[in-house]
């Protein structure tokens, strides 16, 4: 049996000591003498989000199958042992063979969110790397960013050798094989950076020297060598019917964010909303063929002993064979007694259906995310869903019995008004006016719920609002307030309940989001000074993180407070995601004009996602759609 | 029909809770592909009940489980095919199809086996073995317990049926019975209590042997199988 890197002492000490063990089923053991490259993946979080994360399970599975290759897991440590492997002076270690990371060639870091930033600087410490890539010798492994906060990585740059833009299935075999030949030819380090940066997608930090005007804003951003090119385009994967999926995803002992089988039916969104950075990001939506996902569903089930499969996508209900899919899975699993977790659906007839077969409808609530208040509002952002649509749902759902209702919304969206918050109250109100109307009152059983959360806008890179500025905290809370009170002011205001987020962690996320190669010292401070696992609220600092700028000398506003130039350079720049900045800037002035765009299905726009010739782009243009591919 | 399993659970998977091996038997089993029967209602679960929980950390060769099942081709078969399927450190030692009226899993334990050694980090005096031995050939072993009602004293040694001191082991036979359950880290720590041996935190290594089921005239045995309690 295996040894584990932690006594029993420490493991009895610290809660959930099986996110530390390895080992669950379809974990992957290979002989260490055996293979010739080491990779550690890393998600900076908790195991029981970590191990939740689809992506990871897929480049795990694609790495594993390399028969030179061992990729193994990392989570961050919770805060218990975090503190018992500084005491102790314990090397973190990776799940699989429970050997030190520091030890592998590749540490692999995802970054799905920005308040995970800290918990980059947890791991590579906690490694016993060099937090800085520029310290780092050919002892430490080479630490690779990807993930879709890579598409702006100079908030963290100075911590990651090289990042992997875009999607993991292309393009990870030639960078192990490149760092293979290295190693037999002896090249060192900076040798394997320089000749990786010629790799598609890859961009390696270092080879990039960033000078800045008087105004804190980007002079130019320069390679300082042949290799690097000046234009990083995202990879991406063009046949998601004919690439890496596991059969065999790991299977934890213990209860995790998302404990079933996870089916990714599509890739991307036809629908462009403009607060949306993965609408842009993932760009051209491609689908997964039906006859690939029943084989995956069954073989995963079957693999897993998973009780339950859910579907994941952004707008789920676009995906174009959706029913056939549905049906057969309700067929499937009614068999097995498998419960089937539905993806949030466009309220209809066609989905009040399906939730009827596979929910209880008596505990399941239903899901609208209008995001805005008022149909003005909701133009701006470009999001379709209308107010007629949203109680024409709500009255079938009634009439079908459920009685809940959640209510997804953001604050402080650009061009916002008082009257577009006061819109969330009364929207919420209809609803509640919908059931009463609906629902006669001998049938009803108690009032509707009707609960309406909050989040605060942030502006993301490659999105049309990237151009937009961002509330102060102060300006979140005075809206949060004004929400609260106008939902009080309401008819049914008995019958609505409403929850708000956080909003100094919102503006640091902004700060994040949006930030430069500055930023980076920002980071390693605020780390030093103790900040870490800041995506949690009970451990997020902004007193500590308001310190670490002021030390700094730089100033967090600049990075939200103020609109953006259109000839401002970004940061990120640099990389071209596929969708061309002259058709984001569009969308930022049809915004202003409050005039909504047609979604990819209904007609092209030339976003510019079209020159990777695959997908929704291929489907569109070849019924006569608008090849204009934008101009970058 | 009613299967009951015997399993063992020995190495990391240690640290895993019993709740979480009843959800990691559930997933095994389906992945077994066995024919278990589900209970009724919107959200049907799986027919399953396992005898005593497991404290995390210690490691058993005798833990049980009954499944209810639809069918069942060859108990063997089923044996292997959960086997094929097991995590490193969880092995299907036996299973058998329960004669019509036996009493469930839980409900039958009476008894189970420990096998307990010290760490090497606790210090003990030389002569403990004496000590220990002369604590169990008390006539009473009077011990304050907490319960939910608050403290009460218990006589310990009504609950423990054997205790014996091999090399540096202490092997025990205790009471497991619903209400009267004896947890064999509190004997050790009330005998350390009683000669004033200090203890850091998780002192000892436990391991259950056997759990056992009380047949009606009085002797123990073991859920599954037959083989008395080595005195």
């Amino acid at each position: 049996m295996r040894t584990l890197a932690l006594s029993d002492e420490i493991l009895m000490q610290v809660e959930k000591p099986a996110r530390y063990i390895g080992n669950e089923i379809n974990a992957v053991m290979k002989d260490r003498e055996k293979v010739s490259v080491r990779f550690a993946m890393c998600f900076p979080d908790v195991y029981e989000i970590g191990m939740s994360h689809l992506g990871i399970q897929i480049i795990y599975d694609m790495l594993n199958r390399f028969e030179d290759v061992w990729c193994e897991r990392v989570y961050s440590p919770w805060v218990d042992l975090d503190a018992v492997l500084r005491r102790e002076r314990i090397p973190l270690f990776a799940l699989e063979s429970q050997d030190p990371v520091k030890e592998f060639d590749f540490l692999g870091i995802t970054l799905q969110y920005e308040m995970c930033y800290t918990n980059i600087l947890q791991v590579l410490d906690l490694s016993g790397i060099p937090l800085l890539a520029k310290d780092r010798t050919h002892e430490d492994p080479i630490v690779i960013g990807g993930g879709p906060c890579s598409y702006n990585p100079e908030p963290v740059c100075e911590f990651f050798d090289l990042f992997y833009i875009g999607e993991g299935e292309t393009r990870y075999r030639e960078l192990i094989t490149l760092y293979e030949e290295c190693r037999k030819a002896g090249e060192g380090r900076r040798e394997f950076l320089r000749r990786a940066a010629s790799l598609s997608g890859i961009y390696v930090p270092s080879l990039y020297e960033v000078s800045y005007k008087e105004d804190g804003t980007i002079e130019k951003m320069q390679p300082l060598c042949q290799q690097a090119p000046r234009r990083i385009v995202k990879e991406l994967e063009k046949d998601l019917s004919n690439t890496y999926y596991p059969q065999k995803p790991v299977v934890p002992f213990i209860k995790v964010t998302q404990d079933r089988v996870v089916l990714e039916i599509q890739r991307g969104c036809i629908r462009g909303c403009r607060f949306c950075q993965a609408g842009q990001l993932y760009r051209p939506v491609r689908e997964r063929s039906l006859d690939f996902l029943k084989e995956y569903a069954l073989k995963m089930l079957e693999n897993t002993g998973h009780d339950e499969i859910s579907l994941s996508s952004l707008s789920s209900s676009d995906y174009t064979e959706l029913p056939g899919l549905i049906d057969f899975l309700i067929d499937e699993c009614r068999r097995r007694k498998i419960n089937i977790s539905l993806p949030s659906l466009r309220i209809d007839a066609f989905s009040l259906d399906v939730m009827n077969k596979v929910q209880d409808v008596k505990k399941s609530s239903l899901t609208f995310a209008p995001e805005a208040g008022s149909q003005r509002l909701r133009n701006i952002i470009n999001k379709g869903l209308t107010e007629e649509a949203i109680l024409q749902g709500a009255k079938l759902a009634f009439e079908g019995g459920w009685t809940r209702v959640k209510l997804y919304f953001m604050l402080g969206l650009p061009f916002e008004q008082e009257e577009d918050i006061r819109g969330i109250a009364e929207l919420c109100n209809k609803i509640a006016a919908v059931f009463y109307e609906t629902v006669p009152k001998e049938k009803r059983n108690g009032r509707v719920q009707i609960v309406a959360s909050t989040s605060f806008f942030v502006p993301k890179p490659f999105t049309p609002f990237q151009w937009a500025p961002q509330c102060r905290k102060e300006d979140f809370l005075e809206k949060a307030y004004f929400t609260r009170k106008a939902i009080s002011e309401q008819l049914n205001q008995k019958s609505i309940k409403y929850n708000w987020h956080e909003a100094d962690a919102s503006v640091m996320e902004g700060i994040l989001a949006r930030g430069d190669r500055r930023l980076n010292q920002v980071i390693l401070k605020a780390y030093e000074k103790g900040c870490f696992y800041d995506a949690w609220s009970e451990y997020y600092k902004n007193d500590v993180w308001m310190e670490a700028f002021a030390d700094c000398g730089i100033d967090p506003d600049f990075y939200t407070g103020r609109e953006r130039g259109e000839d401002e350079i970004f940061p990120w720049d640099f990389i071209d995601c596929g969708v061309s900045r002259a058709f984001l800037y569009r969308e930022w002035q049809k915004a202003k004009e409050e005039t909504v765009t047609l979604n990819c299905a209904e007609e092209c726009q030339g976003c510019g996602a079209a020159r990777f010739g695959t997908g929704i782009c291929i489907k569109v243009l070849g019924r006569g759609g608008n090849s204009n591919e934008g101009e970058s | 029909m009613k299967v009951r399993v015997k399993f063992s659970k020995e190495g990391p998977i240690k640290f895993i809770g019993h709740l979480d091996v009843m959800r990691y038997f559930q997933k095994a089993i389906r992945r077994a592909g066995i024919d278990i029967a589900y209970s009724a209602g919107f959200s049907p679960h799986p027919i399953l009940s396992f005898a005593a929980p497991l404290s995390v950390g210690y490691t058993s060769e005798g833990e049980y489980f009954d499944m209810e099942l639809n069918s069942l081709d060859d108990i063997q078969r089923l044996k292997e095919n959960l086997n094929a399927v097991m995590a490193e450190g969880i092995r299907i030692r036996d299973a058998a199809e329960l004669p019509d009226g036996e009493k469930n899993a839980m409900a039958s334990v009476a008894a189970a086996g420990y096998r307990m050694a010290f760490y090497d980090r606790v210090s003990l005096p030389a002569d403990w073995k004496e000590k220990l031995s002369a604590f169990y050939q008390r006539e009473r072993i009077l011990v304050r317990k907490k319960t939910k009602k608050g403290e009460r004293e218990v006589d310990l040694k009504e609950g423990i049926y054997d205790l014996k001191i091999r090399d540096n082991e202490v092997v025990m036979l205790l009471d497991a019975g619903s209400g009267s359950n004896v947890k064999p880290g509190f004997v050790l720590e009330a005998f350390c209590e009683c000669e004033g041996i200090e203890l850091p935190v998780f002192p000892f290594q436990i391991h259950r042997l056997e759990t056992y089921k009380r047949k009606e005239d009085g002797r123990l045995v073991p859920l599954l199988g037959s083989g008395p309690w080595e005195k």
